[in-house]
């Protein structure tokens, strides 16, 4: 390793072009400049050009491969998957990557759950969709997204469905708002499709979009907690139809349209919605995409469109607008117009440091792993598994011990670990529900807790990454890939052997610590 | 900054502010027709009864409602307050009644577990748009991390799980969520989570931190980033609380042996042993949860296992602090979600259980500017409605609230802007908005 470095130190020392360029100091980046390799990231570059903003180097193979399993399958990388990447020599094996992680499993099980914040998923209070329900309304996501199903579908079911809870899942999206008064629906399609909040807007837009949903009837049946959500003509039509029958009603863009007695209004809304003569469907799509890869929204926040509040690259967000509908609003289109681009890719180390830097996305954000990742990460690499629990006595919360927590279908499904890590509660589907600010806390139970300390005490996979024969050297370097997805530097490994041989010769006391040290790291707790 | 937002809460500056800018004041608004209020409570000591006690069997025994309604828990006890009777099966507690005072005219009519836990430490009624606060979170802002609290315990504690049937905090955000002690006091050492580890000694807790720093690359790649640097700053705390002075005050093995046995050698004694000592810390809200009082099946074996360690745990813990002049600082209440049917249900498969009961139930306060020796309110002969001065959750938090010198129309922060103010008014409120004067 070390003499790669100083073989690209003196390259780059010597080579033309570099004026100016440190050279690579960190197993973070590479030493190549940053260039525009996409359209995104000519739109990107531009304006930092006009900012004055300089954009950081390109994040190294290490730092990409870890970043992008995190953000695309909320997965830590295994330490054959760091170490088959780092020493993959294909000039394109970063593009590949992309491509087999959009069609793994737990791409569907990390989605799945980012989308069951936001469509709040969950049984207990205040949502109270109840276990099977869940179930079924969990997996209908899932599925939805695992078939990359396109998004314009997507809503358009779960705002026009009728039908039972258990049978027809996508009708649970109506089930998940509290007060079930058609303003409330309304602000509710609003925050999740148009990424605006309505409670905002003037009383009349509002009565004006709720009307679309005033006329959703909800009726039990003999089943336990089974609920119909279906079209209620019956019920009293606003605004109130004139002579002929028919009604005229107001889209939230104020052009008008008329309605029949028998016509059911969310149809025409959903309509309305997905059309490609509305700005704000594909926006609000995209740039939640943008925030949820990249950090922070184009707009900002991710779910508060509103006029005044303008995106920080306008040119940006127009461009995957339209890529969206060009590609008939393909989800993993977009995924890989980001993920692919030199933006996403650059290092999270700052050529240029400021709010405005970070707001025009000169460089990677550091943020901390999502509490159900940061758990899987930690029984992944320890090869132990999370206890969890649920308040309702239900066999529907039946959960397996090897459950995954990105996969866990019911927001009410608790553990300590998920408590402590900040996921979000799901009352209200806003995006800022889950917690990116570490708490002392937080840090308290990753140092110290006995619940980490039995992990890496007991733990299969650890304790035989930790008794592994051999120099010392491999088994620090198994647990750097395990841990961190990359070969430790030379001073590390200098650092590691002499902790284990001052331990004297408690290896595995050794071994434990160290593991300890990489899980405690902030190069573990962030994505960066 | 925040000291002098503190001082101005205090003060009642923010309060008086405040009414000079609402057109909506003395539109019969109970709270903003007192005066402006002066804290007598530093800290809350909530004992929470979580699945809901039987109000006949505790704190509003109905000798006279017979058999069907009192099983063979028929023969109430007096108290030291003239006129109090209270459960047979709480000795310690009826020679405290100077202490505390007894309502027993809660309602909220709610009978399901979460919706009626959300109602009694929100003070709201369940089904708007937001999800309150409960009020450990609140104190937590207002008297916590909003008004200059430093200490190193959070200000928001509980031994030892959460209830997790809502989210605690509800729109403040997790900052303000419960620090959850886990662990049991009662054992020896109180594991807390992440403050005690046995096993570990302290060298080498100092050995492996070392350890840390030497290995922190992408920390120094990212020197003076901010998130690191607040990354860096927990650790500090951390270490703090798991090597300094801080963290002892879980260490329950500092008492005397006679203080430990006077609270009970069980969880919940132990619990309020070391709710004591956080209270002495300055600590500003500390819950108990207390588990094991849904007793749909076999309630009265479960009165006579769990009452006598409620009686002298709760006993312990009131003596305890009155000796050590803390109880005019800090107060103490107990209750469930609600109460529970006051017909015992015999048939199967009962057998002889009480279910759900939010009509009519009980509290008891002490404490922090609450007087001892009074009763508030009155259920009916049966215990079945509420006969005399209803006292809604919303009364009883206001109270509450009003004796830590926090002013009713504190707005609160919300992710959705809206103006929300600490005491619910007009059709957020239910009942009339009463203060419990009679006892303040």
């Amino acid at each position: 390793m070390r003499a790669f470095f100083i073989a690209l130190v003196v390259l780059l020392s010597t080579g033309p072009g570099t004026a100016g360029q440190q050279p690579a100091r960190s197993p973070f980046e590479t030493a190549s400049a940053p260039a525009a390799r996409t359209r995104l990231d000519e739109l990107v570059f531009a304006r930092l050009k006009r900012l004055g903003l300089q954009p950081a180097r390109p994040s190294s193979d290490a730092v990409f491969v870890r970043r992008v399993f995190l953000d695309v399958i909320g997965t830590l990388p295994t330490a054959d998957e760091a170490r088959a990447f780092i020493e993959d020599p294909s000039p394109t094996k970063r593009s590949a990557l992309v491509d087999r992680l959009l069609e793994r499993e737990e791409f569907a099980d990390y989605w799945a759950m980012k989308w069951g914040d936001v469509l709040r998923v969950k049984s207990e209070f205040p949502i109270n969709l109840w276990p099977n329900a869940v179930q079924a309304y969990h997996h209908w996501i899932r599925t939805s997204l695992r078939n990359n199903v396109p998004f314009d579908r997507f809503a358009r079911e779960l705002l026009t469905a009728s039908g039972s809870n258990f049978r027809v899942p996508q009708v649970n999206f109506y089930r998940t708002v509290q007060s079930r008064e058609p303003t409330s629906i309304a602000t509710n399609v609003a925050l999740i499709f148009m990424g605006t909040r309505a409670e905002a807007w003037p009383a009349d837009r509002q009565a004006a979009m709720a009307a679309f949903f005033s006329q959703i009837g909800y009726k039990a049946t003999g089943e336990w907690k089974e609920e119909i959500v279906f079209f209620d003509p019956d019920k009293a039509a606003s605004p109130a139809p004139t002579v002929a029958g028919s009604r005229v009603a107001i889209l939230p863009d104020s052009t008008s349209i008329r309605l029949s007695p028998a016509d059911d209004p969310r149809e025409a809304f959903a309509a309305w919605l997905v059309s490609p003569r509305n700005a704000w469907f594909a926006r609000a799509a995209v740039n939640r995409v943008w925030f949820w890869l990249m950090g922070r929204g184009i707009v900002h926040e991710a779910d508060d469109i509103r006029p005044d509040n303008p995106p920080a690259n306008p040119d940006l967000l127009a461009y995957l607008e339209r890529e969206f509908r060009a590609a008939r609003f393909d989800l993993k289109h977009v995924y890989r117009l980001i993920l692919n681009s030199g933006t996403y890719q650059l290092s999270s180390i700052p050529a240029t440091s400021s709010a405005e830097a970070e707001a025009n996305f000169a460089y990677a954000l550091v943020r901390p792993l999502d509490a159900e990742v940061l758990v899987d990460a930690v029984c992944q690499i320890t090869g132990t598994t999370e206890q969890y629990s649920s308040a309702i006595p239900e066999p529907f919360t039946y959960i397996p011990p090897d459950q995954r927590s990105i996969a866990l279908a019911d927001g009410s499904i608790r553990s300590a670990f998920l408590e402590t890590f900040g996921r979000p509660p799901r009352d209200t589907g806003l995006l800022s529900e889950r917690n990116s600010r570490p708490s002392a806390f937080q840090r308290l139970y990753l140092l110290n807790s006995s619940d980490i300390q039995r992990k890496l005490q007991q733990g299969p996979k650890i304790q035989a990454l930790i008794q592994a024969r051999g120099d010392i050297r491999d088994v620090v370097t198994g647990l750097y890939l395990a841990i961190l997805s990359r070969f430790p530097n030379e001073d590390e490994l200098k650092t590691a052997a002499s902790y284990a041989q001052s331990a004297g010769g408690n290896r595995r006391q050794a071994g434990q610590d160290l593991a300890w040290a990489l899980i405690n790291s902030a190069e573990f707790r962030f994505r960066h | 900054m925040s000291i002098t937002r503190r001082h101005l809460i205090r003060s009642g500056m923010l309060g008086a502010a405040g009414l000079l800018l609402a057109p909506r004041a003395g539109a019969g608004r109970a709270w903003a027709a007192a005066p402006a209020p002066k804290a007598r409570a530093k800290s809350i000591i909530q004992v929470w009864l979580w699945g809901g006690p039987s109000h006949l069997d505790t704190f509003d025994p109905k000798p006279a409602a017979g058999y069907n309604y009192c099983g063979p828990l028929d023969k109430p006890i007096p108290t030291n307050a003239d006129g109090i009777v209270i459960g047979e099966l709480l000795p310690l507690l009826a020679k405290q009644a100077d202490k505390y005072s007894l309502i027993r005219s809660m309602t909220h009519g709610i009978n399901a577990h979460e919706t009626a836990a959300y109602s009694v430490q929100t003070g709201r009624k369940p089904g708007g748009r937001l999800v309150y606060p409960g009020m450990g979170a609140v104190v937590s802002l207002l008297e916590g991390y909003g008004a200059g609290y430093t200490g190193l315990i959070p200000p928001y504690v509980v031994l030892t799980e959460v209830q997790g049937r809502f989210s605690e905090s509800g729109f403040l955000g997790p900052r303000y969520a419960p620090f959850a002690t886990a662990g049991d006091p009662q054992q020896n050492p109180f594991v807390v989570q992440g403050v005690i580890t046995p096993g570990i000694s302290d060298q080498r807790q100092r050995d492996r931190r070392a350890l840390l720093h030497q290995l922190d690359t992408l920390g120094t790649a990212l020197k003076g980033q901010a998130t690191l640097e607040a990354f860096a700053q927990g650790e500090d705390q951390a270490y703090e609380l798991i090597l300094g002075e801080s963290g002892k005050v879980f260490d329950l093995s500092q008492e005397k042996d006679e203080v430990r046995e006077r609270y009970g050698r069980n969880t919940f004694g132990q619990s309020c042993l070391a709710a004591r000592r956080l209270v002495e810390r300055g600590v500003p809200y500390i819950t108990i949860n207390f588990k094991g009082w849904d007793t749909h099946k076999q309630h009265f074996q479960a009165m006579r296992q769990r009452l006598p360690q409620l009686d002298k745990g709760l006993a312990g813990l009131l003596q305890d602090l009155s000796d050590r002049g803390l109880l005019d600082s800090t107060i103490v209440w107990c209750c469930g979600e609600f109460g529970r049917t006051p017909k015992v249900l015999w048939e199967p498969p009962w057998n002889g259980g009480r279910g759900h009961w939010g009509p009519v139930f009980s509290a008891l306060v002490a404490g922090g500017g609450f007087k001892g020796g009074h009763v508030v309110g009155a259920s009916d002969g049966k215990g079945e409605e509420v006969k005399d001065r209803p006292v809604y959750p919303a009364d009883l938090i206001g109270s509450m609230y009003e004796l830590l010198g926090l002013d009713p129309d504190t707005k609160l922060p919300n992710p959705e802007g809206l103006d929300v103010r600490l005491t619910p008014s007009g059709d957020e409120r239910q009942g009339r908005g009463e203060r419990l004067a009679e006892i303040m």
